[in-house]
């Protein structure tokens, strides 16, 4: 059987091992668009603080990893694929041949129609690339914009701070990480990370950028101008709709994903923001699979196709998606959108419908002077979603409640009282 | 070292919280918890203040022990001038709440003045803060637990907290941690109470170090062996726990009932350790559940028990019906056999109370059975009680007046005095059975000589837990000596005071004691503490704790008068078992003890024995 | 014959030795905290559940790690946390739906069991014999199975 895989990302790396687990003889080629080994974009924030170097943000550390598992790992950006064929083309005119395909090739950040975008110093913080233009225009004292407090956007935000950089974050939204936390949490996370010097202006708009010698436009000028240092590179002006305007001399910008599936145009692939996946992770496509960030799949508390964007549903995917492409059927219960944030040392997270459920019920404490919150959503007597702030301990459990939908029974009630006996709750549940 | 180094001073009165460090140079005259903060109190309070006025001051106290893997290393104390007693105060206890305060780095909280308006501690590591306890204030024990775990959104918490009965000022309130252990005696928590202080509420996750791991590890592991193979710590108390004792100390004629009017009890079985296990007619459960230990024990004596639902006492009280702390020796014989109701369920029931609203069983139930004879000899009457007919035996009658004196209600109000200040205001003190206003526990001096002299020279009031010689002189350990023999029980007494005053310093647990000798202590304190610890050091820092203690009580007024005992157990004798026809021989050991001790015949420590003390 | 740990909870009292024979072996300190198995106390009904990681075969700890910090120690089956590696990302601990894997904020890390090895300092330490470490097979682990088996239908396939 030969196994492509396209996209070395967490989903394509994982799916590469569990296929060598389960199909001993089988070939895979590993294929990724970036010239680098097979990364992890997680780890970018931990290279910009310099908890790690370039090298810990590789998937896989040990040398010969990957040939040891014959597994191929090669760069190549892909261009189209055929499935009535089973090739696929690839931008250096070459094309490969398929037994089954994965397609994980992850997303990408959106950069929203802004005027000034493409200015130097203004950059997205997605790829190693990006992360070396960071370190080096992010230096101690510089002046930084971060356009946008979600998710990524708030540990992108983690990682400046600790650069030593004067940072100011604008989120369109009316709250920090709007799609991950209630107006409660994102309230209290903001005003934590002000407390901490981090400026923070939420419903406001970044209308434009300018640079110093006027509006600027991208393209062969721009880029020789990113390989100048941070103070040679020329302040920017960032305008609000407040009115305001901020210096800068360096601008990231977080606004969102989108995933690459522009090369699947002709393919007849079947797509809707992602490519549509079902319950084993097969696409439209005879032995077409698709894993990650760019596979639009089960979502275990909708029960509909969604994105989840985040590091544990690319490596469930991938895993999931390999062993039915290896042959043995598995059907994915779907995943669980959820996040764990550290914003300056406040550590929050959310899971499932955190949003709650129409006619549920919540559970929920608050202590705003000391920066703890838990709530707890539920639909009759099982766990549907959960938002907490300053809770490390045991904190998997409620991804384990919520996704198993564990009936609690009289359980519930005293998680009405108080939320925080999880942990009993779950034992009590099902273990003792 | 495993002392944490340092002291947590919290001014109520001003609503500071202060950091500071540990007199290193006292600990090692003093080791810790008992012995330190008793120094502490003695530099910082003058003796003859009123108990219940700012001017007192409350220390809750670790051990260099508490908090490490020690067996039983779980240890507090609290300790002040007594409310019930006027006399020093050192109450302990074991639970969690110990070992998270030595977690949190701190080997003591001083606690002075009083709050302008209820409050609780809050202490997180090093941070300290006085809060509002307002809703707090006025609830149980319980009720208190768990609105402070919830408001801090932290189910590991550890709460040191009084109920009602310390808010209420009832003599005898103890300071409850972790629902059911008590640092129970001499009224510390009505002295809480006095300073508006409902609750100290604390999470540690410092840790706790030792001076040398390896050494300590090696002791310590010795030491769990020898309490894993020795019959009592080993078998009998995770069995039976304290009750153990109930049918042992029945049958040797030392069981005080009514009272201590009479020294067996004929309902002792049905509330003994044994009848614990059986299945009740009832619902076919035993009355207990399991038992628990406290943090780091490797013996688990105590007891956790459900109620009977169909039982009076809480037929229609579901509030009562999940497991919680169950009978021990000490409250099941004071609520039971002091006040001749043998009815386990009631008892039990009256025990969950006792922890509820935090109040000292062995003061309650002994005031309550002084109440009884004076209701049955016609001096107390229903117009007092308000149509309880208080009689011995009378179960319903026992569960109502508890229920009535946690909350300070109606003839509860009474019997929160103590047995001292209740006899005497109805005009007959010779029935409190009690020594400086202390009650007796379950030990009946006639059928168990020494005890008489411990109780009479407990620097506490009468309390078994200052010499425990029963270990002697019914269990024989580590010698066996007759229980009816005066002769040789003075220097008896002064041994097991001076070597529990060093145990009661450690972190450690007396009941160890069972097992463990002075040398075991010594090498696991040695390993874990500077300054070179020996058995003889131990003993040593003993009496310098013991003779601290007299020189308080001499200063806050009491005389060698007050080394005494109740009439009854010095006129009237034992009128059945083994010590029938005795009575307690305090004379023939008293003076002897004073000599021993290096003290005046009037009881005074002679200038020489405090100056080799070092006091 | 790979062995784990086998937790009766009928034995436990509550002494919480094993936390402090945790906390030492792993941190080199009595702190309960640090400890990787923790006593859980039910008071209502007197039980005490001694709980750990059970070194599922799902590891989704160890999936979801993006810096491969989490390896498994192919002597004794356990998934290890390599501290050197670990950037604090937290992932892991939303990702273990059994709440085995906890951060520390002090030090940026993460923790869990890793059976110290093969000679597990919880088990020589309980007195009650609450915790012993014994064959697999005889460990009833079978309700975990179950429990992990509903959270991701993947884990099926691998049996
Ligand atoms: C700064 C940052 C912080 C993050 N923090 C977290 C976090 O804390 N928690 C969390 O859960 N998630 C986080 N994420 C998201 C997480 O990194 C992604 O969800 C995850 O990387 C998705 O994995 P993937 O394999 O699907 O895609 P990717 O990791 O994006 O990998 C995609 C791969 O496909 C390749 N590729 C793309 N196009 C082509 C093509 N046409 N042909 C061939 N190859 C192609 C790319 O080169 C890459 O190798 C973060 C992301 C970023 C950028
Ligand atoms: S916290 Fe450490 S071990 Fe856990 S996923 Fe992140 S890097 Fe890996």
């Amino acid at each position: 059987m030969n196994y492509l895989i396209l996209g070395a990302g967490p989903a394509g790396v994982v799916a590469a091992e569990t296929l060598r687990n389960t199909d001993p003889d089988g070939a895979i080629t590993l294929v990724g668009a970036e010239n680098e080994p097979p990364y992890s974009r997680m780890a970018i924030p931990y290279l910009l603080t310099g908890r790690i170097d370039e090298r810990g943000t590789h998937l896989r550390k040990e040398p010969g990893w990957y040939k040891d598992r014959r597994i191929d790992v090669t760069s190549r950006r892909a261009t189209a694929v055929h499935p009535g064929s089973k090739t696929v083309a690839f931008a250096d005119g070459t094309s490969v041949p398929y037994d089954r395909l994965l397609i994980a090739t992850g997303a990408r950040p959106l950069r929203p129609a802004i005027p000034g975008l493409d200015l130097p110093g203004v950059h997205t913080c997605w790829t190693l690339d990006d992360a070396r233009y960071i370190m080096d225009k992010a230096r101690p004292g510089a002046r930084v914009v971060l356009m946008g407090a979600g998710f990524i956007g708030s540990i992108v935000l983690e990682a400046l701070a600790e650069r030593g950089v004067t940072l100011t974050v604008v989120e369109m939204g009316d709250r920090m990480v709007p799609r991950m936390m209630n107006p409660t949490a994102g309230g209290m996370i903001k005003n934590w990370c002000r407390s901490k010097g981090v400026e923070v202006l939420t419903s406001t708009r970044i209308l434009g950028i300018e640079g110093n010698g006027g509006q600027a436009k991208g393209g062969f000028l721009a880029s020789l101008f990113r390989s100048k240092p941070a103070n040679g590179g020329g302040a920017l002006t960032v305008t609000l709709d407040n009115g305001h305007k901020l210096e800068a001399d360096l601008v990231v910008i977080s606004a969102g994903v989108r995933p690459n599936i522009e090369f699947l145009a002709d393919s007849g692939i079947v797509m809707d923001v992602g490519i549509q996946v079902d319950e084993h992770m097969r696409t439209s496509a005879p032995d077409v699979y698709a894993a990650g960030d760019v596979a639009q799949g089960k979502d275990v508390s909708t029960g509909h196709n969604n994105i989840h964007a985040i590091q544990p549903t690319a490596t469930e995917h991938g895993r999931v998606s390999a062993l039915n492409m290896a042959g043995r059927p598995a059907a994915y219960k779907g995943s669980l959108q959820m996040n764990v944030l550290d914003t300056l040392g406040l550590i929050s997270s959310s899971f499932g419908l955190w949003m709650g459920v129409e006619g549920g019920e919540a559970a929920e404490v608050i202590d705003t002077d000391n920066y703890k919150y838990l709530r707890l959503e539920f639909a009759d007597d099982r766990m549907v979603g959960a938002t907490a702030i300053g809770l490390t301990q045991h904190v998997g459990v409620l991804r384990g409640l919520i996704q198993t939908g564990v009936q609690l029974g009289p359980w519930k009630q005293r998680l009405m009282a108080d939320p925080h006996r999880i942990m009993e709750a779950y034992l009590a549940r099902t273990q003792a | 070292m495993s002392w944490a180094g340092k002291v947590l001073r919290v001014n109520l009165t001003n609503g500071t919280c202060k950091s500071e460090p540990l007199n290193m140079e006292w600990a090692q005259q003093y080791l810790g918890q008992r012995g330190l903060a008793s120094k502490y109190l003695a530099e910082e309070v003058d003796p003859k203040v009123d108990p219940l006025s700012p001017a007192n001051k409350l220390i809750m106290t670790t051990g260099p022990l508490t908090g490490t893997m020690a067996s039983t290393g779980g240890r507090y104390s609290v300790v002040t001038k007594g409310a019930l007693t006027g006399a020093i105060a050192c109450s302990n206890s074991g639970g969690y709440f110990g070992a998270e305060m030595k977690n949190a780095g701190w080997d003591m909280i001083i606690f002075e003045g009083r709050a302008p308006s209820p409050v609780y501690l809050y202490v997180e590591n090093d941070k300290a803060e006085i809060r509002s306890a307002e809703g707090i204030w006025g609830q149980s024990v319980w009720k208190s637990e768990e609105m402070i775990r919830h408001f801090h959104q932290d189910p590991q918490l550890r709460i040191a907290v009084i109920g009602r009965a310390g808010e209420e000022g009832v003599k005898f309130a103890c300071v409850v941690n972790d629902s059911h252990r008590a640092a129970g005696r001499s009224g510390v928590g009505t002295v809480m109470g006095s300073k508006n202080l409902k609750a100290v509420a604390v999470r540690g996750t410092k840790g706790v170090k030792v001076k040398d791991f390896k050494a300590f590890m090696e002791a310590t592991n010795a030491a769990k062996a020898i309490l894993a193979s020795n019959p009592v710590t080993g078998q009998g108390l995770p069995t039976y726990g304290t009750q153990v004792l109930m049918n042992v100390i029945n049958e040797t004629g030392a069981l005080p009932t009514r009272n201590h009017r009479d020294v067996q009890f004929e309902g002792a079985s049905k509330i003994s350790g044994e009848a614990m296990h059986e299945k009740r007619l009832t619902d076919g459960k035993p009355n207990l559940v399991k038992n628990q230990a406290c943090f780091g024990c490797t013996i688990a004596c105590g007891r956790v028990s459900m109620l009977d639902k169909t039982h009076f006492s809480v037929s229609n009280r579901p509030e009562y019906w999940g497991a919680s702390g169950g009978l021990e020796y000490e409250n099941a014989w004071a609520l039971g056999a002091s006040t001749g109701v043998s009815d386990l369920e009631a008892l039990t029931f009256c025990g969950f109370l006792c922890n509820e609203q935090g109040m000292d069983p062995i003061t309650l139930g002994t005031t309550i059975g002084a109440a009884m004879e004076m209701f049955e000899q016609g001096t107390i009457t229903e117009k007092e009680t308000g149509g309880i007919k208080l009689t011995f035996g009378n179960a319903e009658a026992l569960c109502q007046v508890v229920e009535m004196t946690g909350k300070g209600e109606g003839f509860g109000r009474e019997i929160g005095l103590g047995s001292k200040r209740l006899c005497e205001k109805y005009g007959h003190p010779e029935l409190s059975m009690s020594v400086k206003g202390q009650e007796f526990p379950a030990y009946d001096s006639r059928g168990i000589q020494g005890m008489g002299l411990t109780y009479a020279t407990s620097n506490r009031g009468a309390c078994h837990l200052r010499s425990y010689t029963v270990s002697s002189e019914v269990l024989g350990v580590p010698v066996k000596t007759d229980p009816h023999v005066t002769e040789g029980k003075a220097e008896l007494v002064k041994a097991f005071q001076d070597a529990t005053a060093a145990v009661d310093s450690s972190g450690l647990c007396v009941f160890t004691t069972f097992a463990w000798g002075l040398q075991d202590f010594a090498s696991m304190l040695d390993a874990a503490c500077e300054g070179g610890w020996t058995m003889e050091r131990l003993a040593e820092v003993g009496e310098r704790i013991w003779n601290l203690e007299r020189k308080f009580n001499n200063a806050a007024g009491f005389t060698a008068a007050d080394d005494t005992l109740p009439k009854r157990l010095l006129t009237e004798a034992a009128k059945t078992g083994p010590a029938k026809g005795l009575v307690n021989k305090l004379g023939e050991m008293l003076p002897e003890y004073y000599k021993i001790r290096g003290w005046t015949p009037d009881g005074m420590p002679t200038n020489e024995t405090l100056a080799r003390l070092g006091l | 014959m790979q062995r784990s740990l086998h937790i009766d909870p009928n034995k436990c009292t509550g002494c919480r030795q094993c936390e402090m024979a945790c906390s030492y072996e792993q941190e080199g300190i009595f702190n309960p905290s640090k400890s990787r198995i923790r006593v859980f106390m039910f008071d209502a009904e007197a039980r005490f559940v001694p709980y750990t990681c059970t070194q599922c075969a799902e590891a989704w700890c160890m999936l979801a790690c993006p810096v491969d910090a989490i390896k498994v120690d192919l002597n004794t089956g356990a998934k290890v946390v390599h501290e050197n590696l670990c950037v604090g990302c937290k992932v892991c601990t939303i990702a273990c739906p059994f709440g085995t894997i906890n951060y520390m904020s002090d030090r940026g890390k993460v923790m869990k069991c890793d059976l110290c090895g093969g000679d597990p300092a919880c088990a020589k330490a309980c007195p009650t014999q609450a915790i012993t470490y014994i064959d697999a097979d005889w460990t009833g682990l079978e309700r975990m199975r179950v429990w992990a088996k509903k959270t991701d239908a993947g884990a099926t396939a691998t049996h």
